[in-house]
C-alpha cells in the first residue's frame, strides 16, 4: 500500500457504529450464506463514510473481521477501486473529470480553476480541510460535460464561473443543487427535447 | 424519425415520475404474469426473433445468450447479472434508464430472469452512481412492497429476488468476468474463457450478463411483440437505441432513435448540429471510447448501427457518439484515451499493463511531435501486439483508437513530427 496514509494519521482501532453495524448486516444477507465476502466493497465504502470520506488500515481490517476474509484480500480489494480514498480528502472532494469527452468541453479549466482557487494541487487539501482536489476518469455523464463530482453529487455543464459559484456556496455551509448548472432537463438538449413531449405516444 | 409512441423509455428525461405509479402509467409490468405464462421456451423465442442485439457494445444475440442457460438446473443456482457498471467514455444512456425508469429495468430483470431459469438477479451498479443507485433502490423497494418481485412474482408461481450491488471505481468491471470477480468481493481482473459465465459464472453457478439497456427493452418487445421490434431499424439491427451525443455540439443530449439512423441526420436533428456547422466537421468516435474514431468523409454518409459501423472499420458499440470539430488536436483527443485504459489496465496481462503505458508515452510525444516518423509504424506495431494477446477485450480497446487515429490522421502526425524536426534544424 504505497499510496497509504502516513503513520501519523492511521488510527490505532476502527469498529461500525451501532447502525453501521446494522446496516452492515442488511446488505451481508443479500448474499448466499458462506459469500459474504461479496459485501466487501459496500462495507469498504460504510466505513470510509462513518471515517469521515477515507478508509484507513484499520478500517480495513475491521471489516476483515465482520466478513472473516484475510486482511490481505481486503487490502487487495482497498487498493484496486478508486473510490476508496487511502488518505484523508477534504469535506467536499472534488473529483474533476478529465476523459475526452469532458475535455473536449473544458475540463482542463475546470482543474485550473479549481487549483487556483483553492491554492491545491492534486490530491491536495486545503489547510481548513473543506476541500481536496483530484482528477478522475470519465463518470459517464458525457452529454453533460464537463462535470465535478462533489462527494456523491454530480455538477454538470460547468465552466469556471459556474464551478466557482458552486466552490463559494459550498465554503458559505450551503448545498448548491447538483445537476445541470445552466438549467437543462437532465440529458435532454438545451431549450427543451424534440421528442416525448405532450402525451408522448402513451 | 422514430414515432414517441414506439419509444421505449418515455421518462428518458426525468420530466415524469418514475416511480411505480408513474411507471404502470407508461406501461411498465402491465400483466406481467402473462407474459411469464408463456414459458421460458416462447420468451426465448419471441426475443431471438426479435434480433435483439446486446446494449453494452459487443452487440451479441441477447436471445441466443439466454439460450445458453442449462435447461434443467443440476442442483445449483442460476443467476442473471446486469451490468449496470457504465464506465465507456462517452457513454451515460444507462445512467437515464437507471434513475428515471428503473422499473423497466426491475421488470425486465424478472421476466428475463425467468427466462433464463435464474434464481435471482444481482444489477451491478458502477458505485460514482449514487443517486441513480438510490432511485433505483427505491424502484426495487417499490416492487417488492407490490408483489411484483420475490416471492411468488406477480402471482406467477416463481419465486425471484432482485439485488443492487454498488462498485467501486474500476472500469474493468464493466467486463463481465472481471464484474463477476467483483461481485464476489475481489479484485475486478477478468477470467480466462472458457468457461463461459453461462456454465460457470457466479459462485461458480450458471449466470447470464446483460446490459441494463438490454434487459429493459425485453418486456417491451414481448408486450409488442419481435415483429413491432425487428421492423424499426434495418435488418439484423433491429429496434431503437438510445443514443449519446457528446462533444462539439452545439446541444449535447441523450435521444432513443431508430437503429440506422444516418450519423449525420442523429447529430444535426437532435443534437443541433456541429459547432460552426457541418462542414467544421473534424471527426466522430461513434460507438465509445473503444471503438476507432471516423474522419468527416466517413460521418457524411455512414449509418448508426452494428454492421454499419463494422464496415467502415468501427463499430456501434455502446453507441456513444463523441464529436470533435475542426479545433480539436486530435491527436491530444486520442492520447486522452490512451491515458485512460493506461489507468484502467487491471495490470493481470502483461501485454495490456506494459503496452497501455508504453502507448501513452509515446502518444503524449506525438502530440507535440516529439518522435521520429518511424515511430508511427513501431506505435502501430505494438498496438497490434496488445491487440489480441490479453485476457480481456481491455487490451483491444487501448489498441484501436490509435489505430483509428494512425488510419485516418497519419499527415497530422507526421506534420508534427517534422515541424519540430525543422524548428530544431532552425535553430
Amino acid at each position: 500500500m504505497s499510496d497509504a496514509a502516513d503513520e501519523s494519521v492511521q488510527p490505532a482501532t476502527f469498529a461500525f457504529d451501532p447502525q453501521n453495524a446494522e446496516r452492515a448486516k442488511r446488505i451481508m444477507a443479500k448474499y448466499p450464506p458462506g459469500r459474504q465476502a461479496s459485501a466487501v466493497l459496500a462495507l469498504l465504502d460504510l466505513a470510509q463514510r462513518q471515517h469521515g470520506g477515507w478508509l484507513p488500515r484499520a478500517a480495513m481490517d475491521h471489516v476483515a473481521g465482520v466478513l472473516d476474509m484475510a486482511p490481505i484480500r481486503v487490502y487487495e480489494v482497498g487498493t484496486f477501486y478508486t473510490m476508496f480514498n487511502l488518505n484523508p480528502v477534504g469535506k467536499y472532494h472534488l473529483q474533476v473529470c478529465r476523459t475526452t469527452p469532458c475535455w473536449l468541453r473544458g475540463a482542463d479549466d475546470l482543474t485550473e480553476t479549481c487549483k487556483k482557487k483553492l491554492g491545491i494541487g492534486l490530491k491536495e487539501r486545503t489547510a481548513d480541510g473543506l476541500f481536496s482536489l483530484m482528477e478522475v476518469e470519465c463518470l459517464g455523464a458525457c452529454v453533460n460535460a464537463p462535470v465535478v463530482q462533489i462527494n456523491d453529487d454530480f455538477y454538470e455543464d460547468l465552466d469556471p464561473q459556474k464551478l466557482e459559484a458552486v466552490l463559494d456556496a459550498l465554503a458559505r455551509g450551503e448545498k448548491p443543487p447538483m445537476g445541470s448548472q445552466i438549467g437543462r432537463q437532465n440529458s435532454a438538449p438545451v431549450g427543451g427535447p424534440q421528442v416525448l413531449v405532450g402525451g408522448a405516444g402513451e | 424519425m422514430l414515432r414517441d409512441e414506439d419509444r421505449v423509455f418515455k421518462n428518458l428525461y426525468g420530466v415524469r415520475d418514475w416511480h411505480l405509479p408513474g411507471a404502470r402509467e407508461r406501461g411498465a409490468w402491465d400483466n406481467t404474469k402473462e407474459l411469464l405464462a408463456r414459458g421460458r421456451d416462447a420468451i426465448i423465442d419471441e426475443i431471438k426473433k426479435s434480433d435483439l442485439r446486446g446494449r453494452g457494445g459487443a452487440g451479441f444475440p441477447t436471445g441466443l445468450k439466454w439460450s445458453f442457460m442449462p435447461k434443467q438446473s443440476d442442483g445449483r443456482p442460476a443467476y442473471l447479472v446486469v451490468n449496470a457498471d457504465e464506465s465507456e467514455p462517452g457513454t451515460c444512456k444507462d445512467r437515464d434508464i437507471l434513475r428515471f425508469d428503473p422499473h423497466l429495468l426491475v421488470e425486465g430483470c424478472l421476466v428475463a430472469g425467468f427466462a433464463m431459469g435464474a434464481t435471482a438477479t444481482y444489477i451491478y451498479i458502477r458505485g460514482e452512481f449514487y443517486n441513480e443507485a438510490s432511485n433505483l433502490q427505491i424502484a426495487i423497494d417499490e416492487a417488492y412492497a407490490a408483489g411484483l418481485i420475490g416471492k411468488n412474482a406477480c402471482g406467477s408461481g416463481y419465486d425471484h429476488d432482485v439485488y443492487l450491488h454498488r462498485g467501486a471505481g474500476a472500469y474493468i468491471c464493466g467486463e463481465e468476468t472481471a464484474l463477476l470477480e467483483s461481485l464476489e468481493g475481489k479484485k475486478g481482473q477478468p477470467r480466462l474463457k472458457p468457461p463461459f459465465p453461462a456454465a460457470v459464472g457466479l459462485y461458480g453457478c450458471p449466470t447470464t450478463v446483460n446490459n441494463v439497456e438490454s434487459i429493459a427493452v425485453a418486456p417491451t418487445i414481448l408486450r409488442k411483440g419481435a415483429a413491432w421490434w425487428s421492423a424499426i431499424g434495418r435488418p439484423k439491427n433491429t429496434g431503437t437505441k438510445i443514443f449519446c451525443i457528446s462533444g462539439h455540439v452545439n446541444k449535447p443530449c441523450n435521444v432513443e432513435e431508430e437503429m440506422g439512423i444516418p450519423l449525420k441526420e442523429l447529430i444535426e436533428k437532435y443534437a443541433g448540429g456541429v459547432r460552426g456547422g457541418w462542414d467544421n466537421l473534424l471527426a466522430v468516435i461513434p460507438g465509445g471510447a473503444s471503438v476507432p474514431l471516423l474522419p468527416k468523409s466517413i460521418c457524411d454518409t455512414v449509418l448508426m448501427d452494428f454492421d454499419s459501423l463494422r464496415e467502415v472499420k468501427s463499430g456501434l458499440g455502446t453507441a456513444a457518439v463523441i464529436v470533435m470539430d475542426k479545433s480539436t488536436d486530435v491527436v491530444a483527443a486520442i492520447e486522452r484515451l490512451s491515458h485512460f485504459y493506461m489507468h484502467e489496465s487491471c495490470g493481470q496481462c502483461t501485454p495490456c499493463r506494459e503496452g497501455t503505458g508504453w502507448m501513452w508515452r509515446v502518444m503524449k510525444r506525438m502530440v507535440r511531435g516529439n518522435a521520429e516518423v518511424a515511430e508511427i509504424d513501431a506505435l502501430l506495431d505494438v498496438t497490434t501486439e496488445v491487440e489480441g494477446h490479453t485476457i480481456c477485450a481491455l487490451g483491444d480497446a487501448a489498441a484501436w483508437p490509435i489505430q483509428g487515429l494512425i488510419r485516418h490522421f497519419r499527415p497530422e502526425m507526421e506534420r508534427r513530427i517534422n515541424e519540430r524536426l525543422s524548428r530544431q534544424a532552425a535553430e
